[in-house]
């Protein structure tokens, strides 16, 4: 193993719902330019690591730190200004919006532009160059006057990764990110994932095994929101204790 | 001591009268503003069968539970059930709107004076225990009977939540309706007859309660704020939130308005407030409920 | 790219229609001089919807204690011309001021907690205002009023007059003034984040909006714009009184802009002539049941559906 950096650690990470532990003692270590995949059954607390990562969810215990920082205690909107970004499982957009608004919006927001009130939003020519860009990108520009609520489903699955990718990432948190899409647009979405630069580290929740190997270099497997091992694609593929686990819940378990 | 019964017995009237709100919150998402013109209802119903046609108080009360009851069941069916997914903004006017109507049809068809209640003679005067000590207890008759009943409905409510099979449909339908429903339990039916039984204690309430709270057409406003601070300060995912939040409501403000006169409701407001600050999901809410 | 900017940039662009609507406005009490009280009492209305617009049709959050704001600055401006010095524009600043700071303050209550929550918060809110406005009458005159409030000439210049053109010159001149700054704001990237609040807290949180602090600063504008109403409240009525905390203003206000259109500036300054106009003329024919064809309305309006009727904005084809 080369020692290569950290960008994104928890430490001990613990959650409690009353009786239940839903994270149990959670030491994830993702590094650089990272494909990373987290897996498990229905149920694992995936999500719930997430949200505690990004500080959604409080922590009953332990310690998170992003490129070294102790962020803990941040808020969530100061998180993201450190790079760390999220997608949703269920698409989490702003329904009244176009995406070209969206977009531009999120741009403006995360270029400190946020809190201008005097400015009309779309003035400024770098971000929404920036905002077609990205429009492109995510072969959006045929919806961009569209409201949101008015997009078919696999456009929106896009945009909900487009508004991710805006805010700069530089450490991206993908939680199922092709539910649902259609076949022929999985492979674009991940395309463009996978195209990202090795700036960008990636944490990817999937239940579809064959797009899991595909795709990550590294693959941690939680069961009862515990780590139960962690490693390559091939070591994860040969290990007796994933199978059992995924036999049980069926073969390659497809969302 | 008086106070605290005085107060018990207000708190008590309180979360008859709003304990419908609060299922209904907990059950359809509903914020329904009408709620006081419900009790308004049976009020009006009860003053009027005893005025006009001599029927008995205590005949009056049942009466009243079942006239409202119907009225509340019918107005769910035709009105209120489109309502269900709109936002809260909508509801809110909707709502306000139903009491506005309320409000001034009664004041056009019976006029906007106070409604005097006839109280039966064994209802009045008053029974004094442990005069001239710390502890003296004026206890009116009245209030006591309304503490009676009120804790009578308590456990009645309490037992058909917990023990019988339309209770566990309710409970289930307030977990998660989708889930409910797809286990068979008809969902509708079960919000009809909440809806419907809230309003009928409601009007049960607003009966009872006449001779103690007044009655005359600003009622469902004037007591609405009341209603709305027990559900808030309450919660909506039990019974008993709601009911300690009535009861800490009514004691506080007959102990504020006796000791500070000054300051009055002014007291009540102030620590809803705080309340609401501290807890904004409500005092009294389960972990992990709604 | 010029052809992304434009749709963006329209929004915010002046429409034809909307210069010849204000020179209509401003010329209508010079017009129909009889009419100037109303025309004032209009204006100031509209500044109160328009500021309730900001909070609840561009924010998201329901209130119905908005009335706080607009009492706090009526009382704040009637005290100040009344002791400290009679400039209307002085006075004006000062009540805008005072309410938002008030509003700076209560903004930490809204920020959790479910709708009802916030109904509750904000009701409270304005009920305690009322409670104390009462009980401090040696100050606000109780439920007599605050009476005896003689203003100065506005700029030095202009004499409030009987008639209630100045009056309501004066009102609309404020109106239009913190209208196009409303505007600014909502078309403002500042807006834009308001508005994904409104849509998606969580996913705004999520993209880096700090979303409490967001909304404090857009309740507080907006309790100083109310504040402003209720400055020129107090200023040309050279009176102030405790009905203007009560609930019905909160629930009027909130009426009126339902009627105009959430979410839409201008909406709350058609709602605020419609009803207005409405409250006349029903009025006369039955005096004493305003209150129920009031309450028809807002059970037929909700029901037939919000969005589709009274939308115009979308007509036009814009969001």
């Amino acid at each position: 193993m080369t020692a290569d950096t950290v960008v994104l650690q928890t430490h001990g990470l613990v959650k409690r719902f009353g009786g239940i532990t839903a994270t149990d003692h959670v030491n994830l270590t993702i590094t650089q330019g990272a494909r990373h995949a987290l897996i498990g059954p229905n149920g694992a607390g995936k999500t719930t690591l997430i949200n505690l990562i990004t500080g959604v969810l409080p922590q009953s215990e332990g310690r998170i730190t992003l490129e070294g920082v102790d962020i803990t205690d941040l808020a969530p909107h100061q998180r993201v200004h450190r790079g760390l970004v999220r997608t949703f499982q269920i698409n989490q957009l702003f329904s009244g919006m176009t995406p070209l608004e969206t977009l531009t919006m999120v741009v403006s927001q995360h270029r400190g532009l946020g809190a201008r009130w005097w400015q009309a939003l779309g003035q400024d020519t770098s971000v929404v160059e920036r905002c077609g860009q990205l429009l492109e990108q995510f072969r959006l520009t045929d919806v961009m006057h569209q409201r949101t609520e008015q997009m078919p489903y696999g456009k929106r699955r896009l945009l909900e990764m487009a508004i991710a990718l805006a805010c700069e990432p530089r450490v991206l948190l993908l939680d199922e990110p092709v539910a649902g899409v259609p076949a022929g647009e999985r492979e674009e979405l991940l395309h463009t994932v996978s195209a990202l630069s090795a700036d960008v580290s990636v944490v990817l929740i999937e239940h579809d095994m064959d797009l899991v190997f595909e795709f990550a270099k590294r693959i941690t497997v939680l069961v009862n929101g515990a780590v139960l091992t962690e490693g390559t694609p091939a070591e994860i593929a040969q290990d007796p204790q994933v199978k059992a686990v995924y036999l049980g819940h069926g073969e390659g378990a497809h969302v | 001591m008086t106070i605290l019964f005085d107060g018990i017995a207000y708190g008590m009237l309180l979360f008859i009268l709003a304990v419908g709100l609060s299922v209904t919150m907990g059950l359809m998402n509903f914020i329904n503003l009408a709620h006081g013109a419900f009790a308004m209802v049976g009020g009006y119903l009860t003053v009027v069968l005893m005025q006009r046609f001599e029927v008995p108080f205590l005949v009056c009360l049942p009466l009243a539970f079942a006239g409202t009851a119907l009225l509340g069941a019918v107005l769910e069916r035709t009105l209120y059930r489109p309502m269900y997914r709109k936002p809260h903004l909508d509801q809110v006017l909707f709502s306000i709107g139903l009491a506005f109507m309320a409000v001034a049809s009664v004041d056009y068809f019976v006029g906007s004076q106070q409604q005097i209640m006839q109280l039966p003679e064994w209802l009045k005067g008053r029974t004094e225990l442990g005069t001239g000590t710390p502890w003296e207890l004026g206890m009116g008759h009245y209030r006591l009977f309304i503490i009676a009943v009120c804790a009578a409905l308590t456990v009645g409510l309490q037992y058909v939540l917990s023990a019988t099979r339309f209770g566990s449909r309710l409970r289930a339908s307030v977990d998660d309706p989708r889930v409910a429903a797809g286990m068979g339990i008809n969902v509708n039916m079960v919000f009809a007859m909440t809806f419907a039984v809230g309003s009928g204690l409601a009007g049960l309430g607003g009966a009872l309660g006449a001779e103690v709270l007044g009655l005359d057409p600003t009622f469902p406003l004037k007591f609405m704020v009341y209603f709305l601070i027990v559900v808030a300060v309450g919660g909506t995912s039990s019974i008993t939130g709601p009911l300690l939040a009535a009861l800490l409501l009514g004691v506080a403000d007959v102990a504020g308005k006796y000791y500070l006169p000054k300051l009055g409701a002014f007291i009540v407001y102030c620590l809803m407030l705080a309340i609401l600050m501290w807890r904004p999901q409500g005092l009294f809410v389960r972990q992990g409920g709604k | 790219m010029a052809n992304l900017q434009m749709p963006l940039l329209e929004k915010s662009a002046i429409q034809w229609w909307e210069p010849v609507v204000w020179l209509l406005a401003f010329s209508a009490p010079w017009a129909f001089p009889h009419h100037a009280l109303i025309i004032n009492e209009i204006a100031i209305v509209a500044l109160f919807a328009v500021s309730l617009d900001l909070v609840l049709g561009y924010s998201g959050i329901v209130s119905l204690g908005h009335a706080s704001f607009l009492g706090f600055g009526a009382y704040t401006a009637a005290l100040f011309a009344k002791w400290i010095h009679p400039d209307p524009l002085l006075g004006l600043v000062v009540g805008t001021a005072a309410a938002s700071v008030l509003g700076a303050l209560c903004s930490a209550s809204i920020l959790r907690g479910s709708d009802l929550t916030r109904l509750m918060v904000t009701l409270g809110m304005a009920l305690i205002l009322f409670e104390l406005a009462n009980k401090f009458d040696g100050l606000t005159g109780g439920s007599d009023g605050l009476q005896g409030v003689v203003m100065g000439p506005v700029l030095g210049r202009f004499e409030f007059d009987l008639m209630g053109q100045v009056a309501a010159s004066y009102s609309m001149a404020v109106l239009l003034v913190l209208f196009f700054l409303a505007r600014r704001l909502v078309h403002s990237p500042f807006g834009a984040t308001l508005m994904a609040v409104r849509d998606n807290r969580l996913r705004a949180m999520a993209i880096g909006v700090p979303v409490s602090a967001r909304l404090a600063v857009v309740y507080a504008i907006a309790a100083g714009v109310a504040g402003a109403a209720g400055a020129l409240m107090a200023q040309t009525t050279g009176f102030a009184s405790l009905d203007v905390f009560a609930l019905e203003r909160s629930a009027d206000v909130m009426l009126i802009l339902v009627i105009g259109g959430v979410g839409w500036l201008y909406g709350g300054v058609i709602g605020a002539v419609v009803f207005k106009l409405m409250h006349d003329v029903i009025s006369s024919i039955t005096p004493q049941y305003w209150t129920f064809w009031m309450g028809l309305f807002l059970v037929v309006l909700v029901m037939v559906g919000r969005e589709r009727l009274f939308k115009p904005w979308t007509w036009m084809g814009r969001t």
